[in-house]
């Protein structure tokens, strides 16, 4: 075999997707993945998939699970499977943005805090700890109450609450990687420092980044579902499965056990989904840490 | 007339430690020609990377450039800031590290690793682009391998791209910081040849190194070091037949022959702690020579030959008249 064959074949088996995906963990990982692609697809398909409009009253009230109603009806009539359906775009919308924002925030805080590190670091990390030091939850409500209750300002409160966990994470494996010699090599060429800061450093952090995204959107999840539980996300009609939840926890005891049943059932399913790509993925970064 | 490429005056770096000051580049002096080739030899210790550094103005903290200045091509590096220090680097001051396994980033393609460099320093990407086989093969690399990854490649390979990325820019002065250390005498003479090619470009070469053998063997020039001082610079062959300073007479006897069988005799004892160097000559509780005054002032910088000066009270007429 000739030697660029072999640089060939090796280097396209190091990319393909399942070498991506340790071993120990891919059962994990499949599942979740799984989990969070049907949400995904019913995100996407809502209009395909429900046949009535998720903020009109379309039926009798407490309508129970039929086949016209797969998940039976709400107190105003509402369908309950098309508010599930329309909900999962609200749910990943506030999700993905709110983890956008604090990515493209503590990320390069992150970089630049570790890279310089001194009294800029100092300062960036005492503020990053006192915002760590919150319980997320508490401080998400916080926020969104001074916010005022929006799906933007949800979005923007959670992503606050996320902002140290990129930080702290960033920065930590900064000062190692700033350590090493090619970043040395880097400086000796004359390479300025945003080019260093990404395309460097940055790279090598990815995994990481990966776990730590996977984990933080399951905890978003979560909190985004606490937040309109509590009235501080989108508003009504729009449908919301934290939102249903809370509405439909008042007429539990009344025997309308879908009005709470779905909304929960979908939340825990994609924050386990989320999860457990997270801690699948996490089993191939720390055996490449050891 | 040659003109000088590089121009080191008092040069002295200090590193702050929690145990003191740590003087590690103390008063270093020397010129050389563009394209010329010096040798600096020295102990492990005795600052001679440090001082490889502060040719780049790279000292890292906690250390310091306390004073001097490092003149290349008219321009004092130590005083440029920001981009202007960025743009010399590379430009005019380039370095090659000891270790080749860990100095190009495992992430990215060697050849954009290569192009990079070129594109930061106002080479257009397609023009870097065209000057990489042409680059690759001036290090004796096939062209196709600036696809590669640096771990696909041996020790050697990945010197010889480091070297490759060094002298892109053709820098007026090339420091090759142990670059052989890492490898096998086979490979140490390819890359050694390389520095060699560098140098007819017009790039002058700073070999550090702790081989003194290996020094002698390619530089026009050989400087000593000792605990932070030049002790000793002149032409090679001077420096080697007829060696001035006891230290260099004791480090050209500590190096073993391939052929002959008897040991080599070591220099006794060990470098001094650069927190508290030792008072007047620093090589005077190793010396075998050492006379009185050697204790109580430093040596003066004495011309022994042509362009051939060495640091010790034994050349002078004071160290003389002592005895």
């Amino acid at each position: 075999m000739r030697l660029s064959e072999f640089f060939n074949k090796y280097a396209r088996k190091t990319y393909s997707l399942s070498s991506l995906i340790p071993e120990k963990g891919k059962g994990m990982v499949y599942f979740g993945l799984g989990v969070v692609l049907i949400v995904l697809f019913l995100a996407v398909l809502a209009p395909v998939l429900t046949p009535y409009n998720p903020t009109k009253s379309v039926a009798m009230p407490f309508l129970s699970p039929s086949i016209n109603h797969l998940m039976g009806t709400n107190k105003l009539g509402m369908d309950m499977w098309s508010r599930i359906a329309y909900g999962a775009r609200t749910i990943l919308y506030v999700v993905f943005l709110a983890l956008l924002v604090s990515m493209s925030t503590g990320i390069p805080v992150g970089l630049v805090s570790g890279y310089y590190g001194g009294i800029l670091d100092r300062g960036l990390s005492l503020i990053m700890d006192a915002i760590y030091a919150f319980p997320s939850l508490v401080l998400a409500i916080a926020l969104a109450v001074a916010l005022g209750p929006s799906l933007m300002n949800a979005a923007i409160s959670i992503a606050v609450v996320y902002i140290p966990t990129y930080f702290r994470m960033v920065r930590g494996q900064v000062l190692s990687i700033k350590a090493e010699q090619f970043i040395e090599e880097a400086k000796v060429l004359g390479l300025p420092t945003w080019r260093i800061l990404f395309k460097h450093i940055l790279p090598h952090l990815l995994p990481t980044i990966m776990v730590v995204f996977s984990l933080n959107a399951a905890d978003a999840v979560l909190t985004e579902a606490g937040l309109s539980f509590l009235g501080l996300s989108v508003q009504f009609p729009t449908p919301d499965w934290g939102y249903d939840l809370n509405v439909g926890r008042g007429f539990m005891l009344s025997g309308y056990w879908w009005l709470v049943f779905f909304p929960g059932l979908m939340i825990t399913l994609l924050a386990i989904g989320f999860a457990l790509i997270g801690e699948g993925l996490s089993e191939r970064v720390r055996r490449e840490a050891i | 007339m040659n003109s000088k490429a590089l121009i080191v005056k008092n040069l002295r770096v200090r590193y702050y430690t929690s145990k003191g000051e740590v003087k590690a580049v103390d008063n270093v002096n020397f010129v050389i020609d563009e394209g010329s080739y010096l040798g600096i030899v020295g102990e492990s210790g005795s600052g001679k990377s440090t001082l490889g550094y502060a040719l780049l103005n790279l000292i890292p903290s906690p250390g310091k450039v306390v004073s001097g200045e490092v003149i290349v091509k008219g321009v004092n590096v130590l005083q440029l800031r920001g981009e202007e220090l960025r743009r010399a680097r590379g430009e005019l001051v380039s370095i090659v590290f000891q270790d080749p396994f860990t100095t190009l980033d495992p992430v990215r393609r060697v050849g954009d690793q290569i192009v990079e460099v070129m594109k930061e320093h106002g080479i257009s990407e397609n023009e870097a682009r065209d000057r990489i086989p042409e680059l690759l093969e001036s290090v004796g690399m096939p062209a196709r391998l600036a696809r590669s990854y640096p771990h696909q490649l041996s020790g050697g390979q990945r010197q010889r791209i480091a070297i490759a990325m060094a002298i892109a820019l053709k820098p007026a002065v090339l420091v090759a910081d142990e670059p052989t250390t890492a490898l096998d005498v086979i490979v140490q003479r390819q890359i050694m040849d390389l520095l060699e090619n560098a140098r007819k470009l017009g790039t002058a070469i700073i070999l550090i190194t702790h081989d003194i053998a290996l020094a002698a063997q390619r530089a026009e020039l050989l400087a000593v070091m000792y605990a932070g001082k030049i002790v000793e610079i002149g032409p090679k062959d001077e420096v080697v037949n007829s060696p001035a300073h006891p230290y260099t007479k004791g480090l050209i006897k500590s190096v073993p022959g391939l052929t002959t069988i008897e040991w080599p005799e070591p220099i006794p004892g060990f470098p001094p702690d650069l927190t508290n160097p030792p008072k007047g000559c620093r090589f005077h509780p190793r010396c075998p020579y050492e006379i009185k005054i050697c204790e109580e002032k430093e040596p003066p910088l004495v011309k022994v030959g042509n362009n051939h000066f060495a640091e010790c009270w034994l050349l002078t007429h004071e160290g003389n008249a002592n005895e």
